[in-house]
């Protein structure tokens, strides 16, 4: 097992975020959190990589995230986060590098620079090594993060939404990758998704967060249904099923504001 | 299968070819420092055959090296005190000083991820020039004023750097809230230092505004002595943790999950860069501009890598203080230019050829 959560819990002051949640990840799966604005995903994934600091349990690879000293935690949880502000236009393979801080003492040994550029060859973005970040599309650059996330060599991988920015084809794509990085290393993923119908084609399981609490949660396809859609997110939607997945249409917000 | 073996082969070239390019781009790096280096070191040996006192190059290098060989070389006292006692002092502190100054603007610039900080925009300065202020009108009556003029600088730089902490300190020690509390510090102290200039007798407000202006005039071995130990503590030390400020300019989060203690580094840094600071101004008076714009011209010129840029920025900050100070010295002889405002006068033109010739975005 990669993570194990009981009863996490987090407030911001007085306003509790996140009560009672608790779930688990094992290897080589993909496990999304769904869930409206507001509902404590990305208060979720800052906890499981000790940037917010819970109550509650938060167990990676059997061990207490607390328990992790120095560098251990960078070296088995990697976190990409949504909005990036990118202070200095540094090149791609230098962003990516960077993602062996945990690993290196100083200077970048050839076994590292291997790593890297196999790493964002993989992606499919090693033509643009030597590029300013600034100066490659929103797609690449998401591709990047990910490639400085996985440069790490993380047992679990945090995504805070990866596709937000992205058009469909690069949603795709960039689901696709972490779908397959995670079959080839056999680690975990834990992804904050917003487009229910990714969640559901790329997710082995889905948690579904309501008001700081984990309303439901199990395989996408018996999981997202009508009546659960509706009481989360306050919308109708129709659920079809295509080659064996669901499919979400919404429709029109039910109520007479968001919930 | 055929496809499939020439991707994997074409994708094995790309990988050589990046690492290639890497390891040529770090290289070039390298040079670059060995080139600045042995460019401040030629400027250096220029240097001290500069000055008012008519001396041929020949009669100060002997004068320099009848110090280290006293049997075979033989110069007259005169010569020796100027070269020893006026020249060389002032040549090595101007690099020491330049250095300081540049790699302390580049490290505020990385842990604040701000492109306008430095020591001069945070306060440290203006505190300086405060507590230089405060003795200059309240205190030379009663002491001898060089020393005490020093003391109060340096500790009202200290008093700047402890005020920047504690006001950030209630916004959890982000980087905005340091920026902004150094500015407001810039104006409280810049405020205060313009009343006492204004309730300062005529004598007071020249003293005030020559210490403004930045001067190597007042330079000693025993001050080359306290600012190269400052340096030699707490250089190698910041450049050691040159991954930690890589890991900064992805902000804090994407630097905590790698595995940096964001609040205790940018701490830490801050406060060495405002010790490196007080150490020099304080002996000095404002000499501001290099801490801002060094960092700036070695980003421009050989990227955003901690690794090279703080050295390499310290060397830039150098070579323009060295360079800076010689003109003061020469161009106007006997008179002697303060140096603080030679360093605007050869860094801009310099900043601006990179600035206008690199149109991409470096920051």
């Amino acid at each position: 097992m990669i993570a194990e959560v009981r009863g996490l819990s987090f407030s911001y002051g007085d306003r509790a975020v996140l009560s009672d949640v608790s779930f688990t990840l094992e290897e080589g799966t993909v496990l999304g959190v769904v869930g409206p604005n507001g509902c404590g995903k990305t208060t979720l994934i800052k906890c499981l990589d000790r940037i917010l600091e819970p109550r509650g349990t938060v167990k990676i690879r059997g061990r207490g995230i607390a328990d992790y000293h120095g560098n251990e935690l960078a070296r088995t949880v990697a976190y990409v986060p949504q909005a990036l502000s990118i202070g200095m236009a540094m090149t791609v393979l230098e962003v990516v590098l960077m993602g062996r801080t945990p690993h290196v003492r100083w200077s970048v040994s050839d076994d590292d620079l291997s790593l890297v550029t196999e790493t964002i060859s993989r992606l499919g973005i090693g033509h643009l090594a030597f590029r300013k970040l600034t100066q490659v599309s929103g797609g690449e650059r998401q591709k990047v993060m990910i490639a400085r996330a996985l440069v790490q060599n993380p047992s679990l991988l945090l995504l805070d939404e990866p596709t937000s920015a992205l058009d469909v084809r690069h949603q795709l794509e960039v689901m696709a990758l972490i779908r397959s990085v995670v079959d080839e290393r056999n680690i975990g993923a834990l992804a904050a998704i917003h487009d229910l119908n990714l969640a559901a084609r790329f997710c082995d399981s889905v948690i579904v967060l309501h008001e700081g609490t984990v309303r439901a949660a199990g395989e996408p396809n018996q999981l997202l249904t009508p009546a659960l859609i509706r009481e989360v997110y306050g919308i109708r939607a129709l659920v079809g099923r295509e080659e064996g997945l669901p499919f979400i249409l919404p429709v029109e917000p039910v109520g007479s504001e968001t919930p | 299968m055929k496809d499939t073996e020439r991707e994997l082969a074409a994708g094995q070239l790309q990988n050589e070819s990046v690492t290639r390019t890497y390891r040529a781009i770090i290289s070039r790096r390298v040079l670059a420092i060995a080139v600045l280096a042995a460019a401040i070191i030629l400027l250096a040996a220029v240097a001290v055959t500069l000055g008012s006192a008519d001396l041929t190059v020949s009669e100060v290098y002997i004068a320099i090296f009848s110090r280290f060989f006293p049997g075979s070389l033989s110069t007259d006292p005169l010569t020796s005190t100027i070269v020893w006692d006026f020249r060389l002092h002032r040549v090595i502190f101007a690099v020491l000083a330049g250095f300081g100054l540049a790699v302390a603007g580049a490290m505020m610039q990385g842990v604040l991820r701000n492109p306008l900080a430095s020591p001069f925009t945070l306060g440290i300065a203006s505190a300086a020039t405060f507590g230089a202020a405060i003795a200059i009108v309240f205190l030379p009556p009663l002491f001898d004023g060089d020393l005490v003029l020093v003391a109060c600088a340096f500790s009202a730089s200290l008093l700047a750097t402890a005020a920047i902490y504690g006001l950030s300190r209630y916004r959890g020690m982000s980087a905005e809230s340091m920026v902004l509390a150094g500015i407001i510090l810039m104006y409280l102290f810049g405020a205060i230092t313009s009343f006492l200039q204004y309730t300062g007798s005529t004598e007071q407000l020249q003293a005030v505004v020559f210490w403004m202006f930045g001067s190597l005039q007042q330079t000693s071995w025993l001050k080359c002595g306290i600012v190269g130990i400052v340096l030699g503590i707490s250089v190698p030390y910041v450049i050691l943790k040159a991954w930690d400020f890589n890991a900064l300019t992805m902000g804090d989060q994407v630097a905590r999950s790698l595995g940096v203690r964001v609040e205790r580094t940018r701490t830490i840094h801050m406060f060495i860069a405002s010790l490196i600071t007080a150490s020099i101004i304080c002996f000095t008076g404002t000499i501001g501009f290099i801490g801002l714009v060094s960092p700036h011209i070695t980003r421009l010129a050989l990227g955003g890598d901690h690794r090279y840029l703080l050295v390499a920025s310290g060397l830039i900050g150098a070579l323009i203080l060295l360079l800076a100070d010689s003109l003061a010295r020469t161009i106007l002889a006997p008179t002697i230019i303060p140096v603080g405002i030679m360093t605007a006068f050869i860094g801009i033109p310099f900043f601006l050829y990179l600035f206008l010739r690199r149109k991409e975005e470096y920051w």
